[in-house]
């Protein structure tokens, strides 16, 4: 076996060590800490990012809690808008009801009277026209005139049990 | 070239001189294996350099390759010796790649594979054993001597147990070397002899021994990034001892 023969150990040795003194300067001093500067450079790049993005999302956060408290108001100050407006116009419109109804019921009350007031003047023109009948009739079947006023007693009296009491 | 071994499967660990060179007394020719060891060299700083040329935070094919390397080493690292050990990181990087590429390009036909060759294999484990026990003395003084008493054990296997745990101390540079070697001599003795049965056999069984031959290839390959990974992985719990010393 060649791999015994000592004459081939020195010379590989030395070369063994010279070369790899080399390979690991070169790794050691300029090929390794390259390598691990733009791993740690990546590291931090993503580290960076994703600090960018966490902190993105509490602002989107924000806002939308921001939105949602806006939205919320609004909605509140167009509802309280909205029924001061209602009760608003319900009030007008009672007040204008309540006046009308106050005047319907005033012209109403003005008609009865005059109704009352023409009726009763109406009953009053026919009891004169009755005892006038009244008086005439007897006269003609009696040959004789009754005293006015008793006449007058008798005719009403009459009307009025007529009228089941309910009139004049 | 030593000429009894022109054809046989054990020529390709031939290492001869290209230039002769000596220095007090130490012969430091270059030879075919150490002009090989510079070739892996270059070929690493192409591979990482090549990857790390642009790099850009969202990382092409060629520079993902090389962060895979580069956080594989480091998560084995991490889980084998814990945080301490980081400042070991490049070394134990700079001998994975070593291990790796020695290992893959030995499986280029016409080239030499430096790691089939024990007193390689010896240098890389032996400077690991000797950096491990330096260490571990240097953090823990004598107390890096307890690594050899195993606790919650009756006092009267403690002799014996002690002399166990220091023999499988001790023998570890020559397993982490001897494991690496033997595989690559193995595999790489092993395809030459059964290449050399293709044509041979051919004649009677068709392409059944070269479909062998280019599986056998398929198994070498995963045997080369294997050893490679078992390489640095022992080195880094060896690395584990010299930090955390209970078992």
């Amino acid at each position: 076996m060649p791999q015994l023969d000592p004459a081939v150990f020195s010379p590989q040795l030395v070369w063994l060590a010279i070369s790899f003194a080399i390979l690991y300067l070169v790794m050691a001093r300029s090929a390794l800490p390259k390598i691990a500067n733009i791993l740690g450079e990546r590291e931090n790049r993503i580290a960076d990012d994703l600090r960018v993005s966490e902190e993105l999302k509490d602002q989107s956060k924000e806002l939308e809690a921001k939105h949602d408290k806006a939205h919320a108001e609004a909605k509140a100050e167009a509802n309280s808008i909205l029924s001061a407006a209602r009760t608003q116009m319900q009030a007008a419109i009672d007040a204008k009801r309540n006046k009308a109804e106050g005047k319907l019921s005033d012209e109403v009350h003005a008609a009865e009277a005059k109704i009352a007031e023409a009726k009763a003047e109406a009953m009053d023109d026919l009891e004169d026209m009755a005892v006038e009948a009244c008086g005439a009739i007897v006269e003609r079947l009696t040959g004789k005139s009754i005293g006015a006023s008793g006449l007058r007693d008798a005719v009403k009296g009459e009307i009025r049990v007529a009228m089941g009491g309910k009139g004049a | 070239m030593a000429s009894p071994l022109e054809h046989s499967p054990l020529a390709q660990f031939e290492v001869y001189q290209i230039i002769p060179l000596e220095f007090a007394g130490v012969d430091w020719s270059i030879t075919n294996s150490g002009l090989w060891m510079l070739v892996i060299v270059a070929l690493i700083w192409l591979f990482v350099s090549g990857g790390m040329s642009r790099a850009h935070i969202v990382p092409g094919r060629w520079q993902s390759m090389v962060e895979m390397v580069y956080e594989f080493i480091s998560n084995m690292l991490h889980e084998a010796a814990g945080p301490e050990a980081r400042r070991f990181f490049p070394f134990i990087f700079s001998l994975f790649m070593f291990i790796l590429f020695a290992n893959l390009l030995g499986m280029v036909p016409g080239t030499f594979t430096v790691t089939s060759h024990i007193i390689v294999t010896f240098g890389l484990a032996g400077f690991v054993f000797l950096g491990v026990t330096v260490l571990g003395v240097v953090n823990h003084g004598f107390g890096f001597l307890r690594l050899f008493v195993p606790s919650g054990v009756p006092i009267a296997l403690l002799p014996l147990l002690v002399v166990i745990e220091l023999i499988s101390y001790l023998t570890r540079p020559i397993s982490l070397s001897v494991r690496l070697f033997a595989n690559m001599m193995a595999g790489h003795t092993m395809m030459k002899v059964i290449a050399g049965f293709v044509v041979p056999l051919g004649l009677i069984g068709g392409w059944a021994p070269l479909l062998f031959v280019v599986a056998l290839t398929g198994l070498e390959m995963l045997i080369a990034v294997l050893q490679a990974y078992v390489f640095a992985m022992l080195s880094c719990i060896y690395l584990n001892d010299a930090y955390h010393i209970e078992h």
